[in-house]
């Protein structure tokens, strides 16, 4: 049998869904016994694969970017799995929609900015008006709370995925577990 | 001689049960080991039936009702965990989480917040409407505690202890639907109002919205299980 060809992104979170990721330590291989990771901030893949079984998001949506990446994340994966709270409940990222896009960055860039003032505007993707969860632009299969979900979670939610098994989330973890 | 008892049967989850008359549907679950999730109501205080959390369904009435305020009769049967009402239940605490902002990851009550265990007992794994991000005050003002209103889901267990226990009656509320607001007096800071510093309203809080500043960035238990042994120190004398 062939295995599953799992990809892992990375959008506005802190990269702790995938450091728990990594924590799963020997059991990767196990893992590994079931998948390929054919994209991953982790491998070396530039472009998102056409065709993707396993997509774990880590992260909220929070500019342009990010927006354009999950629609094609979207696209390109059988089962989506939404990594930890940023990409569910927006969590730490979503702090600043009381506030808005446009005093962070004056924040950020001017205030606290003692040489080169000036906010960025090129190369850089635009920010959106708010961050959202990922299930506000694409459909999402899977939940995993958790920030960062643990070790133990990833570990037992993705062999259910790899295998088949039943899965049920809330018997694992939570929002801010 | 004793008094004569009212006792009233009636059915629960199709276990036949009896209660006292004026007992509430929520006193009788509870004691014959039936579980109802509850946010607003806590033992000790009395029930307002804001959080809608404990609604049930009685036979003969399409309705629900709140089980902390409903008081039993005679022959009634009560369903609690039918699918419709886990389906409200869940639609309930997806609401609360939407209206203020609950980041579960950076609050003083990680890991001891009544609404984030509930989230997860009643297997919610993501809110399905869209969150309303409201700019809300934190007012540290007190020297002991602190008030942040996004983590305040009204359930007034605060304005109840402050004023039926503790009898000072500082908090209450401002306002109405969605721009109600707890407030200190008349919208005093909270360190400039009549509070006795007791900290009965930190204890009984059951999220991040009231809470001690000696306890920020660690662990932060809550403790409100003094109520009902001051209520019974306070009848027995």
């Amino acid at each position: 049998m062939s295995k599953l060809k799992l990809a892992t992104v990375w959008l506005d979170g802190c990269s702790g869904c995938h450091m728990s990721f990594l924590d799963m330590d020997e059991r990767l291989l196990e893992l590994a016994e079931h998948v390929d990771v054919v994209y991953s901030p982790i491998v070396d893949t530039k472009e998102y694969p056409d065709e993707v079984d396993i997509a774990l998001v880590e992260g909220a949506v929070a500019s342009v970017d990010d927006e354009k990446k999950i629609k094609k994340i979207r696209a390109h994966s059988k089962l989506l799995v939404a990594m930890g709270d940023c990409a569910i409940t927006g969590n730490v990222p979503s702090m600043r929609n009381p506030i808005g896009p446009g005093p962070i960055l004056e924040r950020a860039y001017i205030e606290n900015a003692s040489a080169q003032q000036q906010i960025p505007c090129v190369v850089v993707p635009q920010l959106l008006k708010i961050v959202r969860p990922i299930h506000e632009f694409v459909k999402v299969d899977v939940y995993l709370p958790g920030c960062p979900p643990s070790a133990d979670t990833f570990h037992a939610a993705l062999m259910a995925l790899v295998t088949g098994q039943p899965l049920d989330v809330p018997a694992l973890t939570r929002f801010g577990a | 001689m004793s008094a004569i008892v009212d006792v009233k049967t009636l059915v629960i989850d199709g276990k036949e049960v009896s209660a006292r008359a004026g007992q509430t549907i929520l006193e009788v679950a509870r004691e014959n080991g039936i579980e109802i999730p509850t946010l607003c109501h806590l033992d000790g205080l009395g029930d307002v039936g804001a959080c809608r959390l404990c609604v049930v369904e009685v036979k003969g009435n399409n309705k629900l009702f709140p089980a902390c305020v409903t008081s039993v009769f005679e022959g009634m049967e009560v369903s609690t965990q039918s699918e419709r009402l886990q389906k409200h239940r869940r639609t309930i605490l997806e609401l609360l989480f939407t209206e203020r902002n609950h980041i579960c990851s950076v609050c003083v009550s990680n890991g001891h917040c009544e609404l984030q265990s509930l989230a997860q007992s009643q297997g919610l794994t993501h809110v399905r409407l869209p969150y309303r991000n409201p700019d809300l005050p934190v007012d540290a003002s007190h020297e002991r505690f602190t008030v942040d209103h996004n983590r305040c889901i009204l359930c007034t267990r605060c304005v109840r202890v402050c004023a039926e226990v503790e009898g000072a009656h500082v908090w209450d509320v401002m306002g109405r639907g969605i721009d109600s607001m707890v407030i200190s007096d008349l919208n005093d800071p909270w360190g400039e109002s009549s509070c006795t510093r007791c900290g009965k309203c930190v204890q009984v809080c059951p999220t991040g919205a009231l809470f001690d500043k000696s306890k920020v960035g660690s662990s932060h238990p809550k403790y409100p299980d003094f109520l009902p042994y001051l209520n019974m120190m306070r009848e027995a004398k």
